[in-house]
Order: C-alpha cells, then sequence, then structure tokens
C-alpha cells in the first residue's frame, strides 16, 4: 500500500517534500512509509534525503495535568473564599499536588501563604494545562511555555526523522521481483524479464571449486611432465619397480667399493628379511671382484679384499642407478646397441628426516649408452634437459662420484634465490663399471641424476619437503598448486 | 663429503694472495671444491653450546669451511688444499717427494709380531726429520689426523694413526698383540698408568674415546706398540702413550698407521708424510723405515714412487670432445699435479705419460687423468653438442594440460564444428556482425557452413540444445581454435585457441562457472588481484549483449581481457532451444603462454 502510494504518486510529480506530512495526508502510518522508502532507496529506486524535526511530547506528569489540571490551580480551586487553615488544605490533598501546588501558585501570586491561606485573587487561569492540552494535540508551543514546561519535565524533546524523496536512477511505477539467480521456472514464465538482480559481488572470489585434484609431484604437473621430455628426447623408460636390491646391483657392480661411506647402516636400509640374495650372474661377479681387488682394463683397482658376503646383502635401493646397471649388463649380454635411458622412482635412504630430506624420494635418472660419447655430448644433453625444465642458465663443478669419471654437479641459477642452486649431478661411467659387464671398449655412457623433490620445491616455492610429500602432506597445497609448464612456454 | 675448516687469513697467506670472496669460491668452483660456510671460532663455539649469538668481534679470526670430495684425502687440512691451488693457479710447480737415502743398517726398524694377525695384522712408518712447528701447523697436523680417521680411516676401523716425538723414544720398534691385562702404561692427557683393560673400562665414558672401543674391546689380545725400552707407544686405535706425545718444539715425528687394509694404511701415511714434509729441514723429503714381519716378508715405507700412467691422447680428447695438443694436455695435467710427458710410439701414437704422486691415490685409471685434463681446461669451456631429440608444440602440450584439469573439475569434453551458420554465430547470439571478425565461406554447400567461429559458443550451444533430454545439470567444455580476420598475418586471418565451459540446470549455475574461472587461473598460477593490478586476475563488470545484464564480467589477465563469463541470455538460449539456464564462460588461453 505504502510503496505503491509512493511510487505513483513520484511518476507525475517531482518529489514528496515531507513523509511525514505524507502519510498523515494519506491516514498512512509513518513508521511503514519510513521502511518502504529505505528499500526503495537500496535498489535505487527514489532518492531519499533525511529530514529532522524537533518536536515535543507530554511526559507522565505532564499527561496527568493535562487531565486533571496543574497541582497550583488545584490547591486554589481547594481554598474556600473565607480561606483554610493549612492543616485543613493539607488534608484535602495529595502531598506532592500540595507542595508543587502551593509553590507555584505562591509564584504566582495567588495566596497569601502562612498559617491561614487565603485567595489573593478571585480567578486564576490553568495556563499550564492548556498549553499541555494544545502540545498533545500537535500544535506548536511558545517559547516561553516550553522553557517552563521543560524545566518542570512535563514535556520532552522528541527528534522526529522523516524522508524527502525523489525518483532514482531505477525509477519504475512498480518494483520488480529482487533475483539471486535465473531459474528454469524464470525461464518457463518468461518473468525473467522482469527480474532484479541483487549486486554481485566480482571483488570477491567464487565458491571453492569441488573437483579432484592430482598429487603434484605425480600429475601432469611435475612426473609426467618430465616424461614427456625424456621421450621427446628419445629415452625409453626402465622398469624400476623393484624396490628390494642387492649390494651387488646397488654398490658392486657401480664400483664403489665395499668401504665407501655410503654403505654404513646410518647411510642405507639393510634387511632383516630377505636378508641375502639367492642369486647372481657368477661369471660377472668374478670380473667385479677382480677390478675391485687388483684391477683391469687399465685400472689399479682398490687394491682391497673384496667380500661377497657384502655383495650379497639385500638393502632398499639407495638409488635408481642400480636398476641402470642391470640394464646396462643386459645391453652387454648381447651384440650392443646404443641406447638412451630413463626412469624416475623412489629411492631410500636411512636418513633423519627434517625439512629437506626424508628417508624416500623421487630418483629422476638419464642416461646415453653409446659408442663415442664426450663430456660435450653429456653437456650439449643437460643443457637440452635442463632448458626443457626452464633452465637455461646452467654451470658445471668437477665434482667426486665412484662410478663416474669425470663426475660434474650441475648448476642453475635461480633467479628469485639470486644465486647458483645445485640441481642435480652428472658424469661419464666409469670404464672400470662398463668393462666388467661386457660393454666394448669404445662404448662410452653419459648420465646424469636428480631428485624429483628438489626442482619442485623450487617450482612451487616450498621449504618444507613434509607439506609436498608423505603423511603431513598439506592438503590445500595440492588442490592449489598450479600447473607444471615446464618446458610448456 | 668432508669439510675442512682453515683459517682465512693463513689460506690466503699460504696462497700468496687475497681473494674476495666471490673471487674464493669461483676458484673453488672451477677447482672442484666448494666454500661451504664463513664463520668464526667463536662463532662455532658459540653454537656447539647453543649460546645467543653475541656480538661479534671485528677481530674475530674467519674460518672458511670447505667441502672437498670424499677420494681427494691430500686435500683434507690447509696445507694440501693450498698446494693444490697454488699449483691449479701454476703459481707452483708439482713437488718431487722423495725418501730420503739412508742404509738399511741404520734405519728404523719396526718389528711385526705374529699375533697381531689376530686383530689388527698391518702397520706402516715413516719419519718426518727436522720438522719446525708452529702454532698453525701444529693444529693442522692433528686436524688432518682427526679428518683421515674420520674418512679413509672409517673411524680408526680400518687405519689409526700414532704421531710420536721420535727423541723420547728409542728403535727398533715392536708391534705387539697381548693380553689387555699385561699391557700397562700411562696414556695421553692422563696423570696415572692405566693396565688396558681398565683404561677401556675408564674410557667408556670418555665422549670422544668411546666410539673406537668396540673396535678391540672384544678382542683376546690389544695390539701395541713397544719401543726398545718397552715403552708404549700407542694402543691402537684407541690411544697413544704419554711418554710420546708430541708438542710444539718435536723436531723428529715418528708416524705408525696400524690397520687392517695394508692399501689404505700406506694411503694414510703417504698422505700425512708428503704434507707435513714441507715443514721439515729437506723439504719434501721423507725418512723411511723398514717393517719386518715374523714370517720374514719386510718393506720400506712410505713408497712415494711415482705410479706411471700412459694414457693415450686421443683417449683423453675424445672423450672429452675437445681437440688438444700433447702440449697443451701436459700444460693442464701439471696444473693438477700430474706431472706428464709426451711420448710419441712407433706407431705415431701419441701418448701421455702420466706420473701419479703418492698424494693422488685418487687417480686409477685413464679416466681420472682425462678428467683432470677436462677440469683444468675447465667444464665450463667445453663446447656442448647436441643429441638428436624431438620438442612438442608449447600451444597443445598447455591445452592438453588444461584439458586435464577442466575435466578433472567435472566438466565433460565437447568437440564441435569449426563451421557455423552465419545467423548461429551473430544473430542468434544477440551479436551484431561488424564484418571485423568472422572468415567467410565463399562456396558453402549449406547455411550450416557459412562461416568459420569466431567463438565456441555457437557449437556449445547448439549441443545443449539437441541435448534437452540429458539429466542435469550438464557441464560442458571445448578447448579449440577459433579463427578471425588479422590483417597482420599474410593471409589476412589467424587462429586463436580458445576455452569455454558452459553450465546448465535447474538455475543457471553461474557462481560455479565463477569458480571455474577462479580455478583455471590457479592452475595456471594467476593471483586473484584488485581491479587494475597488472600481475594476475580480477573481474570486471561487462556488458555483452549475449549474456543477461548484471550477470556477466570480463576476465582481466595481467591488464588484457581474455575473456567473459556470465549467465546466457534467455533470448539467446530461447535461439538455440535451449529451456534451462544456462552460464557461460569463454577465454583465450594463449595470454597464459606469454612469458612474463
Amino acid at each position: 500500500m505504502e510503496e505503491e502510494a509512493i511510487l505513483s504518486y513520484l511518476e507525475n510529480r517531482e518529489e514528496i517534500a515531507d513523509s511525514g506530512q505524507f502519510a498523515s495526508e494519506r491516514g498512512l502510518d509513518h513508521d511503514k512509509v519510513v521502511n518502504v522508502i529505505k528499500s526503495l532507496h537500496g535498489y535505487r529506486y527514489i532518492d531519499a534525503q533525511d529530514i529532522k524535526r524537533e518536536t515535543w511530547v507530554l511526559t507522565e506528569e505532564g499527561h496527568t495535568y493535562a487531565v486533571a489540571g496543574s497541582p497550583e490551580m488545584q490547591l486554589f480551586l481547594a481554598i474556600p473564599p473565607e480561606g483554610i487553615s493549612r492543616e485543613e488544605l493539607q488534608k484535602k490533598l495529595d502531598p506532592t499536588i500540595f507542595k508543587i501546588g502551593s509553590s507555584q501558585a505562591a509564584k504566582n501570586k495567588w495566596l497569601d501563604m502562612g498559617k491561614h491561606i487565603s485567595r489573593k485573587v478571585q480567578h486564576a487561569e490553568d495556563r499550564v494545562k492548556n498549553v499541555l492540552i494544545e502540545i498533545k494535540d500537535g500544535k506548536a508551543p511558545e517559547a516561553e511555555d516550553v522553557k517552563a514546561l521543560k524545566t518542570r519535565k512535563l514535556i520532552a524533546p522528541l527528534i522526529w526523522k522523516g524522508y524527502s524523496v525523489r525518483k532514482g536512477p531505477n525509477y519504475a511505477p512498480k518494483r520488480k521481483k529482487v533475483a539471486t539467480d535465473l531459474t528454469r521456472e524464470n525461464m518457463q514464465r518468461g518473468d525473467w524479464k522482469d527480474l532484479e538482480f541483487k549486486e554481485y559481488n566480482f571483488c570477491a572470489k567464487g565458491q571453492p571449486a569441488e573437483g579432484g585434484h592430482l598429487h603434484p609431484l605425480l600429475k601432469e604437473r611435475v612426473r609426467q611432465q618430465l616424461k614427456m621430455i625424456f621421450l621427446q628426447m628419445g629415452f625409453e623408460e626402465m622398469p624400476t619397480n623393484n624396490f628390494v636390491e642387492s649390494s651387488f646391483w646397488n654398490f658392486d657392480a657401480l664400483f664403489q667399493p665395499q668401504q665407501h661411506p655410503a654403505r654404513d647402516s646410518h647411510d642405507t636400509f639393510f634387511l632383516q628379511a630377505p636378508s641375502t640374495t639367492k642369486q647372481l650372474p657368477e661369471d660377472y661377479v668374478e670380473r667385479v671382484k677382480e677390478i675391485h681387488e687388483s684391477g683391469g682394463y687399465g685400472s689399479r683397482g682398490y687394491a682391497y679384499e673384496w667380500k661377497r658376503d657384502e655383495a650379497n646383502k639385500n638393502l632398499l635401493r639407495t638409488h635408481t642407478t642400480a636398476v641402470s646397471s642391470r640394464m646396462l649388463y643386459l645391453l652387454a649380454q648381447n651384440s650392443f646397441l646404443p641406447k638412451r635411458y630413463f626412469s624416475i622412482d623412489r629411492v631410500f635412504r636411512n636418513e633423519a628426516v627434517d625439512r629437506t630430506h626424508l628417508a624416500e624420494f623421487h630418483q629422476i635418472e638419464g642416461l646415453v649408452c653409446d659408442r663415442g660419447l664426450t663430456l660435450g655430448d653429456l653437456i650439449g644433453v643437460l643443457h637440452d634437459f635442463f632448458s626443457r625444465l626452464g633452465m637455461e642458465n646452467l654451470r658445471f663443478k668437477p665434482a667426486y662420484n665412484p662410478y663416474t669419471e669425470p663426475s660434474m654437479e650441475i648448476f642453475s641459477y635461480h633467479e628469485g634465490f639470486k644465486k647458483w642452486v645445485e640441481i642435480g649431478n652428472s658424469g661419464i661411467f666409469r670404464p672400470e663399471m662398463l668393462r666388467p659387464m661386457g660393454l666394448p671398449e669404445d662404448v662410452r655412457v653419459i648420465a646424469w641424476g636428480l631428485s624429483l623433490e628438489r626442482p619442485t620445491m623450487i617450482l612451487y616455492g616450498i621449504d618444507n619437503i613434509r607439506d609436498l610429500f608423505g603423511h603431513k602432506v598439506d592438503l590445500g597445497l595440492i588442490k592449489r598448486n598450479p600447473i607444471c609448464r615446464l618446458g610448456v612456454k | 663429503m668432508p669439510t675442512v675448516s682453515v683459517g682465512r687469513d693463513r689460506l690466503f697467506s699460504v696462497l700468496g694472495e687475497t681473494y674476495t670472496q666471490e673471487e674464493f669460491e669461483d676458484l673453488c668452483f672451477r677447482f672442484g671444491i666448494e666454500l661451504d660456510d664463513v664463520t668464526t671460532e667463536k662463532a662455532i663455539i658459540r653454537k656447539e653450546k647453543h649460546l645467543e649469538e653475541e656480538e661479534v668481534d671485528d677481530d674475530e679470526e674467519v674460518i672458511y669451511k670447505i667441502e672437498v670430495p670424499a677420494n681427494r684425502y691430500d686435500l683434507l687440512c690447509l696445507e694440501g688444499l693450498a698446494q693444490a691451488l697454488r699449483v691449479f693457479n701454476k703459481q707452483e710447480d708439482v713437488p718431487n717427494y722423495s725418501v730420503a737415502e739412508i742404509s738399511k743398517v741404520s734405519m728404523l726398524k719396526m718389528h711385526v709380531k705374529p699375533e697381531t694377525s689376530q686383530i689388527r695384522p698391518y702397520v706402516v712408518c715413516a719419519v718426518l726429520r727436522g720438522i719446525t712447528f708452529d702454532e698453525g701447523s701444529y693444529n693442522s697436523f692433528i686436524d688432518l689426523q682427526d679428518k683421515l680417521h674420520q674418512n679413509i680411516c672409517r673411524r680408526r676401523t680400518l687405519v689409526a694413526i700414532g704421531t710420536h716425538d721420535l727423541d723420547k723414544l728409542e728403535g727398533p720398534f715392536t708391534y705387539e698383540a697381548l693380553p689387555p691385562s699385561s699391557i700397562n702404561f700411562k696414556p695421553l692427557k692422563q696423570e696415572k698408568s692405566f693396565r688396558a683393560d681398565e683404561l677401556m673400562e675408564f674410557y667408556k665414558s670418555d665422549l670422544k674415546l668411546k666410539k673406537f672401543l668396540h673396535i678391540i674391546e672384544k678382542s683376546p689380545v690389544f695390539p701395541v706398540l713397544y719401543d726398545k725400552r718397552r715403552t708404549v707407544l700407542s694402543l691402537p686405535p684407541i690411544i697413544n702413550g704419554a711418554h710420546s706425545a708430541i708438542t710444539l718444539k718435536t723436531k723428529n715425528v715418528f708416524i705408525e698407521c696400524t690397520a687392517t687394509d695394508l692399501t689404505k694404511a700406506n694411503i694414510v701415511l703417504n698422505t700425512v708424510v708428503t704434507t707435513f714434509s714441507e715443514y721439515c729441514e729437506k723439504k719434501f723429503e721423507v725418512e723411511p723405515v723398514e717393517v719386518i714381519y715374523a714370517s720374514g716378508k719386510s718393506y720400506i715405507c712410505p713408497d712415494l714412487s711415482p705410479y706411471k700412467m700412459d694414457v693415450p691422447l686421443s683417449y683423453i680428447t675424445d672423450s672429452i670432445g675437445v681437440a688438444l695438443e700433447a702440449k697443451e694436455v701436459t700444460n693442464l695435467l701439471n696444473r693438477m699435479q700430474l706431472s706428464a710427458e709426451e711420448l710419441v710410439s712407433t706407431i705415431g701414437q701419441c701418448n701421455i705419460t702420466v706420473s701419479v704422486p703418492p698424494t693422488r691415490s685418487d687417480v686409477l685409471h685413464p679416466c681420472d687423468v682425462m678428467e683432470d685434463v677436462a677440469i683444468a681446461y675447465g667444464y665450463n669451456n667445453i663446447p656442448r653438442r647436441k643429441l638428436a631429440s624431438l620438442k612438442s608444440l608449447p600451444l597443445n602440450e598447455f591445452s592438453d594440460l588444461i584439458r586435464t584439469e577442466i575435466a578433472m573439475n567435472g566438466f565433460t569434453e565437447v568437440l564441435t564444428w569449426i563451421l557455423c551458420s552465419h545467423k548461429e554465430n551473430f544473430d542468434m547470439l544477440n551479436r551484431k556482425d561488424d564484418k571485423s571478425t568472422a572468415v567467410i565461406i565463399g562456396n558453402p554447400r549449406s547455411a550450416d557452413f557459412e562461416i568459420v567461429r569466431t567463438s565456441l559458443m555457437p557449437g556449445i550451444l547448439k549441443t545443449v540444445g539437441h541435448n534437452k533430454d540429458h539429466p542435469k545439470p550438464i557441464k560442458i567444455f571445448e578447448v579449440g581454435d577459433i579463427t578471425l580476420l588479422d590483417d597482420a598475418k599474410d593471409v589476412g586471418a589467424a587462429n586463436r585457441r580458445q576455452l569455454a565451459a558452459l553450465y546448465c540446470g535447474a538455475n543457471s549455475g553461474f557462481e560455479l562457472i565463477h569458480c571455474l574461472v577462479d580455478r583455471i587461473m590457479e592452475v595456471v598460477g594467476a593471483p586473484f588481484v584488485a581491479v587494475g593490478d597488472n600481475l594476475g586476475y580480477y573481474i570486471k563488470l561487462s556488458e555483452e549483449p549475449e549474456f543477461l545484464p548484471g550477470r556477466q564480467a570480463s576476465i582481466i589477465y595481467r591488464g588484457k581481457r581474455i575473456g567473459t563469463f556470465g549467465i546466457v541470455h534467455p533470448e539467446v538460449l530461447n535461439n538455440f532451444d535451449i529451456p534451462d539456464p544456462c552460464s557461460f564462460v569463454e577465454l583465450n588461453i594463449e595470454s597464459f603462454l606469454e612469458v612474463s
């Protein structure tokens, strides 16, 4: 009713100057009118300006006097023309009325006050009562009266709020329906034309998506992407689904001496069950023993007593190079064919777990086996590989590794850290490793390895490896991390 | 990898050159060692005691912690490191180590008793005559033994080193293995004598020594060395005797290495004597000792003769992939402490004869020589050779990555036609054709193939219109090309790779499409930023005719508008005969491939 009144009134007119007046003229409740004005203003049908007025209302005491007359008049009327004793008069009146009445009547000089009270004037006018009635009826009192009544706390100020109203930018003679979404019903009823949409907040993100998420290390993100890179570079994948390995394939075949620190129990997980390997290729074992103990193929060997028991000890492979050694041995058993191999799989180290170390991680390994390979080929293949990972700027540092010579640590310049960061290891496999396998003398194998975690951590700015891998993982991180664009740029 | 701590100033003074930290790091990098940490003595102590960082005095001596390769025992102390770097820098030639010539009669003797074979069968010895220690070299001498014990000696199990003031002893010496109860001596740093079995008990509470006790503890006999007067030199591998302890003033040092591995014992002895022979009166000369076993077998040690290796020049150059002359190769090898000479064989093959000094036990095979040539030449100077390999198209690879992501968000892929009718591409989408976008077919067979689509929207909407009976909601997407007129191209038109997705259901799914937009941006790594910020993406109300007013927005990525999403206008839905509300997003994904 109120909304219709306002909107239709404005259809042909400029403004509603005073909502209070508007309401009383139409017999509407002003409070209801105000609520409608606020709502229409919110949807910008109208523009509303505040207006304020100060008015007066009677206090409870004021109300009583408006009916019964002021206390001074009540007192005046209680005095007979001959006067009356103070005691008598007190008996006739309420003590409050007597108290206020006598003081006000005295002020008005209506009475002679003493033990005997008598009228000074014959007639008195009850102005207080009259003004109170006028205020009650909504008439504006004179300032003098207001002051007097306010002092006697018979009236109190009241702030009246209302509005002046004009058309707003969205003005329409009839309000449209407010909707949050377009529904099938709107489409069917065809009332979508009348829909008014609640304003949508584009400055906030939408709700979270409810899709599934793959692990950042495995999804197309990193592992899959690396696999693609290797395949494009002509590498074939090695079967690495064997965590249990013998010391022989993990160490001895790689010309890693039996007293090498990596073979200590505090670096490697040895096994209680199955504790030893059952079978090794005996003639090859013999050649490996020979090369460790007394050398051969131009090497002086390590000159120590090589123990079969050490080689037989089972362990959890400490590197996927154990698989590489098996693959190269197999390759040597037939007439030689050049090969490029890669693998990305789990390896194990008996290490204390901290922010940067885990007892297990993923190793990426690539190797090229061919005649006439040089250190220049290794450097070239590393540049090709790492540039596909987005690392263009490489530097190589001489290093030591028992089964590669030359050995090179690979460093990449990290723009974020503003320094050179070690990203992997590489080298040419030693003849002491390859020749006992039966590979021809002119066949060389260039290889490199890195962990899957390290570049991923650098890529995603993760500083605690446990956030990425293992059961203490941050699920939010798995969901949040962007797709790996290794080589895609 | 072992780490060696050396005083920076002392190192620079021995190197005869002062480096900035950066210069020194670079030198290390090229040589194959690494400056791991820069600290001070006091900082190390504070760290050990877990004390708070105090005010750092400027006058605290700076310590360089240098990581060296695990097989380079000669680099385990300042003297060895400095010498290797001086030679590498061509400031010095490879030293020539020699064994003093003395007659067998006057040579010191070490007699080995057969019982030692039960516990620790080998011993090698040598003497450094006329040595002059200062505080620095003395500490270095002690540190080197410690480093060797930790590394090649495998915490004294394989080899244990004892060094003695020879002037307090008298040869010949004996190396014996005796029951613990019959050994009695005053050990280093103790005031009284102990019986060996009591000593073992005593050391169980010694933090430093208790870890070595297991090596001999269970044996019925303990190895022990005596001099002529039955003075105990040492109880290897646990402790030396106090009597022959060396001091700063010691002039003649007797060194014994007892071992279970003779090769490593020789390496250890050679490392100690070669490194510290530079402080001897006769520089680089070491006095030999004869070791005589009960079996009558004997040897004179140390053996400092170089190991000769003939390496074909072609092997070196072919392996590295750089053509080098023999002279260049020998020069490079000299810098790596390997003296080398060119040797032309009768059949004209050029060989390099390499003399591997006793300090370089790591050189086993010509491949080690080849590596040293490569290091001296500089790994980073070797030209790269590229193996044949392929690369896929980044745009397609990226499209595949993003397709997987959208599918993982529950959207089903559709593959729609490139060609469509003019009406579908414009009028039915409430769009006007201003003739500036679409490629027009000149000879269409039917109205279905009038133009090349300028948006994925018509194909997607046609798919929904034809699947009215499919259970709702329908969530579909497509990644594919559109073609736009482009004056910059020779043919006047170019493809654009677009991604579009649509939701259709009982309500519009506008918020769902909004969250898909967020997800796409998340997977490409674009942060949500404030309007106007060009480092990520933001969303801005748009006014496109194909969408419902107020429920549509542009996607701004790095300041560029790349797409729009919104509730599809009901008139458009009606045009495609779709009775249910739909929300749709389409954006160009090529911007994501641009390098930031």
